[in-house]
C-alpha cells in the first residue's frame, strides 16, 4: 500500500556489481518506501536475482559503484549478517540443505541473535516452541517440521514454507522474496502468499522478485518494474504484469531499445 | 570469506602448560637392561619381564608401518625416554596427599574428580604420565565386584587375570607399535566385570603426557565376562611443546557371552602448531574381541588432537551373533594428519557390525578413513553397514576414504556409503543472511554434521566433545 510521506526503507542509485569480473547490475535504481509491496520482473539473467543478492550481502559479487542504503544507513561495508539484523530478509530462491542441524534449532538460533541485536529478549526452547505454534499455523505447517534437518529432503513447497515462516519470526523491514513462487503447486501458493500478505503492514516493506505473473494475483504490488541487462528499464503499477502475462517481455525489450537508440 | 573460516579454524591449544613436577626418568635409548629397569622399578613378577622381552626381541625384527597416508620425520627409538613416573611420596590415602600441582593441572583440565567426580557419578582412575596417582570409587566398585584400577595394582592383586588376558586379543606380534608397546608399557588401566554384573557408573580414565620427551606406552585392557556390562570413557589432553612426542598405545578388549562394552574416547592431545611444528604422534592398537555368544562391542571416538594419528579400533565378531560398531569424528586442522577408521572381522555366524565414520578436515590437514570389513567363510548370514562422511572446511585440506571390503560368505550383506561436502559460501551465507556470524555458523554445521556419532556418546561426554569441537572451530572473525 503507498502511504503518504512513508519512510525509505531501500534506497538504491546507479548500482554496479559484478561477478568473477562479469558486471551483472548496470545501473539499478530503486526506493521502496514502508509499507509498499514492489514485484522486480524480467527474463531469465536479467540481474533480479543477483539484485537480491547484493541488497543481502553476498560475498561473490562485487559492487562497483552505487549507493546502497537501508533506513538511511549505507550498506556498503555490512556483513551480511550485520544487515540482517537490521532487518533485511532474503527468501532464498534455492534454499540450501544442512544435515543434521534441527530446523527447530536452527530457527531458535537466528530468531534470537536478531531478537539480541534489536534490543529484545532470548527465548529457551521451551517459550520458543509456544512463540511459534501460530507461525506454523499460519503457513499451514506440523510441528514435525522443527524436528528435521534444516531443509534436508523437503520438497520445493516445504522449503518455500520454510523461508517464509523464518520471515516470520524475523520479522524483517524489507523482504526481499526471491523466485519464492517458483515449483510451488496453486495451494502451497496461496498459503505462502496469504503469509506474506499477513505479515507484511505499514511499516515494512516487500519485493518479489518473480519470473512470472502467477504470483502477483495472490499478492498484490503497488509497483512492478521490469528489469533488463542489470537495470529497471520500466516501472508501472499492477496492471503492467497482465499486460507482460498477456504480451511476454520482447516489446518492452524493443521499446527500450527505441528509446536508447 | 575464506578468511572468516580461517580464523575460525585456526584456534591455539588451550590446555596447553606444563607442570613442573621432580620426575624419576631412566635415561634415553632402549635396550633389554632397559625393559629390566622398567620390570624391576615396577617389581613385576618374572613372567611379565619374559612377555616383555619376547616382545622387544620381536619388536628388533620388525619395521614400521609404511602404508598410513602419513608422512612424518623418522623416529629415533634411541633419543625416547620409556620411563618417568612422578616422584611417589610412598602410598597415598587421600587426595590431600597428592601433589598439589598436580591437582591444580586437574583443574585446569576441569576434570570430575573427587566431589566432581562423585558428582558426575564418574570413578576415575587418573593416569599421570605413566603411573596411577589415585582411583575413586574403588571401594564402591568393589562391593560389585567389579575390578577397576591400575594395570600395575592389577599385576600385583590379580596376576592370574592378566596372564590370561595379556595379549590375547593384541599379541605382541601384532604390529611394530603393538610389539614396542608390550616391551616397555608402563601402566594404564585394568577393568574385569564379573558375571551378571552391570557397572552401576561410567568408568573414565584421564590421560596426560606430561614429561618432556617420555614416550607413553600405555596398556588398558577390559575383560567383560558373562552377561556384564560396562560403559568406559577415555579423555585426553596434553600440554604444549615443540619436539614431538610418542605415542604407542595398546587396548584390549574381552566380551564373553551376553556382555556388552561401551568404549568411549574424546582425544585432544597436542597438535603442533600452525606449521606443523611439534604435536603428538598417536599410534595406537585398540581391538575388542566378541568372544562370547550374543556379545558387544562398540567403539565411539572423537579425534581432535595429535600430529599424526594412526589408529583402528576394531572388532573380532568371534561369537555367533555378536555385534560390533564403530562411531568416529576426526577433525584435523593446520598440519595435522589423521589415518584412521576401523577393522570388523566377522567370524561367528549371524554377526553384525556398523561404521559411522565422519571426518572433518580444515587448514592444510589430511584425513583418511582406512578401513576393513572382513567376513570369514563361516560367517553365515554377517551383516554389516558402514557410512564414511567426510567434511571440508577450507581449500588446502584433503579427506581421503579407502574401505577394503573382502566378502568370503555369500550369504553376508556388506553395505557402504560415502559423501564428501564442503561447508561452502552458499551453507555460510544461509546463516549469515538469518543475523547469525560465521562462528556460530561453523559451529552449527559441524555439530549437525557429526550428530550421529555424539549420539552415541554418554551425556556428559558428549558435551564436552561439543565444547572441544567449539573450541577447535572458535575464534575472531575477521
Amino acid at each position: 500500500m503507498i502511504i503518504n510521506n512513508a519512510k525509505t526503507i531501500l534506497s538504491v542509485q546507479e548500482l554496479n556489481a559484478s561477478i568473477d569480473d562479469t558486471q551483472i547490475l548496470n545501473g539499478f535504481d530503486i526506493t521502496v518506501k514502508a509499507g509498499e509491496i514492489h514485484a522486480i520482473m524480467g527474463p531469465n539473467g536479467s540481474g533480479k536475482s543477483t539484485f537480491s543478492k547484493v541488497v543481502a550481502g553476498h560475498p561473490s559479487y562485487t559492487v562497483g559503484g552505487g549507493t546502497l542504503e537501508f533506513q538511511g544507513k549505507n550498506l556498503m561495508d555490512l556483513e551480511p549478517d550485520e544487515r540482517a539484523k537490521l532487518g533485511i530478509f532474503l527468501g532464498f530462491q534455492y534454499p540450501v540443505e544442512v544435515p543434521g542441524v534441527t530446523n527447530g534449532a536452527f530457527l531458535r538460533l537466528a530468531y534470537n541473535t536478531v531478537q539480541i541485536a534489536r534490543g529484545g529478549e532470548e527465548l529457551d526452547p521451551l517459550e520458543f516452541d509456544d512463540y511459534i505454534q501460530s507461525k506454523l499455523k499460519l503457513l499451514d505447517m506440523d510441528a514435525e517440521f522443527l524436528e528435521r534437518s534444516l531443509n534436508e529432503g523437503f520438497s520445493g513447497g516445504e522449503k518455500k514454507r520454510n523461508e517464509i515462516l523464518q520471515m516470520a519470526i524475523l520479522e524483517p523491514k524489507l523482504a526481499i522474496l526471491d523466485e519464492t513462487d517458483s515449483g510451488l503447486d496453486i495451494d502451497a501458493l496461496r498459503v505462502v502468499a496469504n503469509g506474506v500478505n499477513t505479515l507484511h503492514g505499514d511499516n515494512d516493506a516487500v519485493v518479489l522478485v518473480t519470473h512470472y505473473q502467477r504470483l502477483l494475483n495472490y499478492i498484490e504490488p503497488d509497483f512492478i518494474h521490469v528489469v533488463d541487462g542489470g537495470r529497471i528499464i520500466k516501472t508501472g503499477d499492477k496492471s503492467l504484469a497482465h499486460e507482460l502475462e498477456s504480451r511476454g517481455y520482447e516489446w518492452i525489450l524493443d521499446e527500450n531499445k527505441s528509446s536508447v537508440s | 570469506m575464506s578468511t572468516a573460516i580461517d580464523n575460525i579454524v585456526n584456534q591455539p591449544y588451550k590446555a596447553g602448560f606444563h607442570t613442573d613436577i621432580e620426575t624419576d626418568s631412566v635415561g634415553r635409548g632402549l635396550n633389554e637392561d632397559v625393559i629390566r629397569t622398567i620390570s624391576s622399578k615396577k617389581n613385576e613378577p618374572e613372567w611379565l619381564l619374559e612377555f616383555r622381552l619376547k616382545a622387544y626381541r620381536h619388536w628388533l625384527t620388525m619395521t614400521e608401518p609404511k602404508w598410513p597416508n602419513v608422512t612424518y620425520p623418522k623416529i629415533d627409538f634411541q633419543d625416547i625416554i620409556y620411563y618417568s613416573a612422578p616422584k611417589a611420596k610412598a602410598t597415598k590415602k587421600s587426595m590431600d596427599e597428592v601433589d598439589p600441582e598436580l591437582l591444580e593441572t586437574f583443574e585446569k583440565l576441569g576434570i570430575p574428580m573427587n566431589e566432581r567426580a562423585a558428582l558426575a557419578g564418574v570413578a576415575v582412575d587418573v593416569v599421570f604420565d605413566s603411573v596411577s596417582v589415585t582411583t575413586t570409587f574403588k571401594e564402591k566398585l568393589a562391593e560389585e565386584g567389579i575390578i577397576f584400577c591400575s594395570f600395575s595394582e592389577a599385576v600385583k592383586d590379580h596376576p592370574e587375570l592378566i596372564k590370561k588376558y595379556l595379549g590375547s586379543v593384541v599379541p605382541y606380534t601384532d604390529n611394530f607399535y603393538s610389539a614396542l608397546n608390550s616391551a616397555v608399557f608402563t601402566d594404564g588401566s585394568f577393568c574385569f566385570i564379573p558375571k551378571g554384573v552391570k557397572c552401576p557408573m561410567d568408568l573414565s580414565t584421564y590421560f596426560r603426557i606430561n614429561t618432556q620427551d617420555s614416550g607413553q606406552f600405555e596398556r588398558t585392557l577390559i575383560v567383560a565376562e558373562e552377561g556384564s556390562q560396562v560403559c568406559y570413557l577415555e579423555g585426553c589432553t596434553a600440554p604444549q611443546f615443540d619436539t614431538n612426542q610418542l605415542h604407542a598405545a595398546v587396548v584390549e578388549l574381552v566380551a564373553l557371552d551376553d556382555a556388552d562394552i561401551k568404549y568411549s574416547t574424546v582425544q585432544n592431545w597436542y597438535a603442533g602448531d600452525e606449521n606443523g611444528v611439534g604435536g603428538i604422534f598417536n599410534f595406537v592398537t585398540k581391538r575388542g574381541l566378541c568372544k562370547g555368544k550374543n556379545s558387544k562391542i562398540s567403539w565411539t571416538q572423537v579425534e581432535t588432537g595429535s600430529a599424526v594419528t594412526w589408529k583402528y579400533p576394531s572388532c573380532v565378531l568371534l561369537g555367533d551373533n555378536s555385534i560390533g560398531e564403530f562411531y568416529s569424528v576426526a577433525l584435523t586442522n593446520n598440519m595435522q594428519q589423521a589415518d584412521t577408521g576401523t577393522k570388523m572381522f566377522h567370524i561367528g555366524k549371524n554377526t553384525r557390525s556398523r561404521i559411522i565414520s565422519k571426518g572433518i578436515s580444515a587448514g592444510k590437514s589430511n584425513n583418511s578413513y582406512r578401513g576393513l570389513v572382513k567376513v570369514s567363510p563361516k560367517a553365515d548370514g554377517a551383516r554389516n553397514y558402514s557410512q564414511c562422511d567426510s567434511m571440508l572446511i577450507g581449500d588446502l585440506c584433503g579427506a581421503n576414504t579407502f574401505p577394503y571390503i573382502e566378502v568370503g560368505n555369500k550369504s553376508a550383506t556388506v553395505e557402504h556409503e560415502a559423501s564428501t561436502s564442503k561447508i561452502g559460501e552458499e551453507q555460510l551465507f544461509y546463516f549469515l543472511s538469518r543475523g547469525i556470524d560465521s562462528e556460530e555458523a561453523v559451529s552449527m554445521i559441524i555439530n549437525g554434521f557429526v550428530r550421529d556419532v555424539f549420539m552415541h556418546l554418554p551425556m556428559e561426554f558428549a558435551v564436552e566433545a561439543t565444547k572441544l569441537l567449539g573450541l577447535k572451530l572458535e575464534g575472531s572473525v575477521g
